[in-house]
């Protein structure tokens, strides 16, 4: 039987309450409200336990919390386990202070709390910037402080294993860009056109930001995780207790691993994006490769190549920075390392976003 | 003496490598049984098949009454609720404050109000010996022993009959080992626990075992009181217990 009852019996001066069964934390709810409704100020009240099977402290609790509501009160059973368990409670309840109670936040308080946390988020990118900036330092003066093996290894994990996924995404934005406007252009008759739009607009805008947003999907996550993870087991503390600094062993290498590898991605993307472009020329509207080549050769100037490739680095930088930094934020808890990851990513696509635009607006004020 | 765990020739392969072969042993109702044996012998590995963490290719394990061999869902998800285990390390769930972290098996198993629930909790957190006010905060703001003190009143919350410890007192000072021994002594006698318990500190041994096991290349070599050791021939509990026999 695993069921608990309970028999209520009131007269004018005193309350009997007969349990029976199971009386544990499974079975109380049920009786709750029932016994809160009794009237049990100044009035005697006896508990009889006599026919409890299973007592545990949840309902010793519930027994103690009665007794304080009565003005005189009287247990009885015949168990010892009972009497030890209502003991228990009792050499506890004492210790109960009053519990703390959270002030309810007013909307000013999360305004400025989410300022403040902006402020000193930005504060700490800055602080984080001078400490790369320092290490950097540090890589020029003492060229054999260099990792070059974990540079090598950065290269290979960032750039090498990225090759695939960069030359089918661009290969692909090439094809969709031209298929586009190869319906537009043949409206006009305007079909050689294609080469001046794709080869500018893939070269100098398209290969870099779809390069740079891949990567930053890929690799701006894994350093985040990889770092929050080293700084959960304390990987990063002992780092330090041995004297290896986490700037030049973990941040600089995967920085500059990142400046060199996105450049050669980008050059991989232009060349993938370009063919897309130019394979859909020919079946769409017959523009043999040769004609094609031909004319790029004549219309695309070098400099919107150089461009492209010229911007891979910055957008390296801050993937890498960003990545890093948010792995370095990561808390003591593992819901930390989710939340960073995700700001991370999100964080390094707008950064690189912005960068594009103040880039563009930038050169076309230059005239290049 | 009612048995509430009985392990029968159980074997464990890791891979290709032996841990245990052929594993018989026995704990009745309300003892302190330790688990004991040299680093790598699968104490800790022994305990996780206990608690249904790990499957053994042979052999049977019942646990107060089920045979962990052809449990059923419903079956485990409530033999789970009748204990509670304490990790090595505490284990808590670090997104949540330690309160919360008890009351958790509280909310999801029971009908209780919240009034009721928190009572439960800071009793729990009273009888480990924590501040009501440490309550509030998050696992990572607190120390290695308190993390211990909050995972036992997480594994207490349900007011389990079973309660699986592992290394206990490993990582607490002295001070600190021995107040948690005196606890896991006063838990079993007032609320009637059994306790099964992973050990290296021999102050805790001695304080607190009822009764051992003592696992070795593979197999029990020991499984009584400690008033018998002296008659093991073990080369383990000749070390082990250099000063005791």
């Amino acid at each position: 039987m695993d069921k608990l009852t309970l028999r209520i019996q009131q007269t004018s001066e005193k309350v009997e309450l007969y349990f029976s069964g199971v009386f544990t934390l499974h079975n109380i709810a049920q009786y709750v409200a029932q016994v809160d409704s009794l009237h049990l100020a100044k009035k005697n009240l006896v508990i009889h336990l006599e026919d409890v099977t299973a007592f545990d402290t949840a309902a010793a609790l519930f027994v103690q919390n009665l007794q304080k509501k009565a003005d005189t009160f009287n247990t009885i059973s015949h168990n010892p386990e009972i009497q030890e368990n209502l003991l228990l409670v009792k050499n506890q309840a004492n210790i109960f202070t009053a519990s703390h109670t959270e002030r309810r936040k007013s909307f000013l308080f999360a305004i400025g709390k989410r300022v403040e946390e902006f402020l000193v988020d930005f504060g700490l990118f800055m602080e984080f910037f001078g400490k790369v900036f320092f290490a950097s330092f540090d890589y020029l003066i003492h060229l054999k402080h260099i990792r070059y093996k974990e540079i090598a290894f950065e290269i290979n994990e960032s750039a090498i294993k990225a090759l695939w996924i960069i030359a089918l995404t661009s290969f692909l934005i090439g094809v969709v860009v031209a298929y586009q406007s190869a319906y537009q252009l043949k409206l006009y008759g305007a079909n050689i056109f294609i080469v001046d739009m794709l080869g500018i607009s893939i070269l100098r805008e398209l290969a870099p930001l779809i390069t740079a947003i891949v990567i930053a999907g890929r690799s701006g996550s894994a350093f985040t995780a990889q770092i929050g993870a080293m700084k959960i087991t304390q990987e990063l503390d002992a780092m330090q207790t041995m004297g290896f600094d986490p700037y030049a062993f973990l941040v600089m290498p995967r920085i500059i691993a990142l400046m060199i590898a996105l450049p050669i991605l980008i050059f991989v993307a232009d060349v993938m994006g370009v063919f897309g472009g130019m394979l859909v020329s020919y079946i769409d509207l017959g523009i043999s490769s040769h004609l094609f080549l031909e004319r790029f050769n004549e219309v695309v100037a070098v400099k919107h190549f150089y461009i492209g490739i010229f911007k891979g680095p910055f957008f390296a930088f801050l993937i890498a920075s960003i990545g890093i930094f948010r792995g370095l934020q990561v808390k003591d808890n593992t819901q930390s390392i989710g939340f960073n990851t995700t700001k991370s990513v999100v964080m390094s696509i707008f950064a690189v976003i912005v960068c594009d635009a103040i880039f563009s607006i930038a050169l076309t004020t230059l005239g290049i | 003496m009612q048995k509430i765990i009985e392990v029968r020739s159980l074997k464990t392969l890791f891979g290709s490598r032996t841990v245990h072969d052929g594993l018989n042993l026995t704990i009745n109702k309300g003892e302190i049984y330790g688990l004991l044996g040299p680093s790598g012998c699968g104490k800790t590995t022994l305990l996780r098949e206990m608690v249904l963490l790990q499957e053994y290719p042979a052999g049977s394990i019942n646990i107060l009454g089920y045979d962990l061999n052809s449990i059923h869902y419903k079956d485990a998800q409530s033999l789970r609720q009748k204990w509670g285990v304490l990790f090595q390390s505490g284990a808590l769930f670090s997104s949540l404050t330690l309160k919360e972290n008890i009351a958790l098996p509280l909310k999801e198993y029971t009908q209780l109000n919240q009034k009721m629930i928190d009572e439960i909790v800071s009793l729990k957190i009273s009888l480990v010996g924590l501040k009501q006010l440490d309550a509030h905060l998050y696992p990572s703001q607190i120390s290695g022993g308190m993390k211990k003190k909050a995972g036992l009143a997480r594994a207490l919350a349900m007011d389990p009959e079973l309660l699986f410890l592992d290394e206990p007192t490993s990582g607490l000072d002295p001070i600190s080992a021995r107040e948690f021994d005196r606890l896991i002594l006063k838990l079993r006698d007032t609320l009637g626990l059994s306790i099964v318990m992973v050990s290296h500190d021999l102050q805790s041994i001695y304080d607190t075992l009822d009764k051992m096991a003592i696992i070795d290349n593979k197999k029990i070599v020991y499984e009584d009181t400690l008033q018998n050791l002296a008659s093991s021939e073990s080369q383990f509990v000749q070390t082990f217990f250099k000063e005791r026999l």
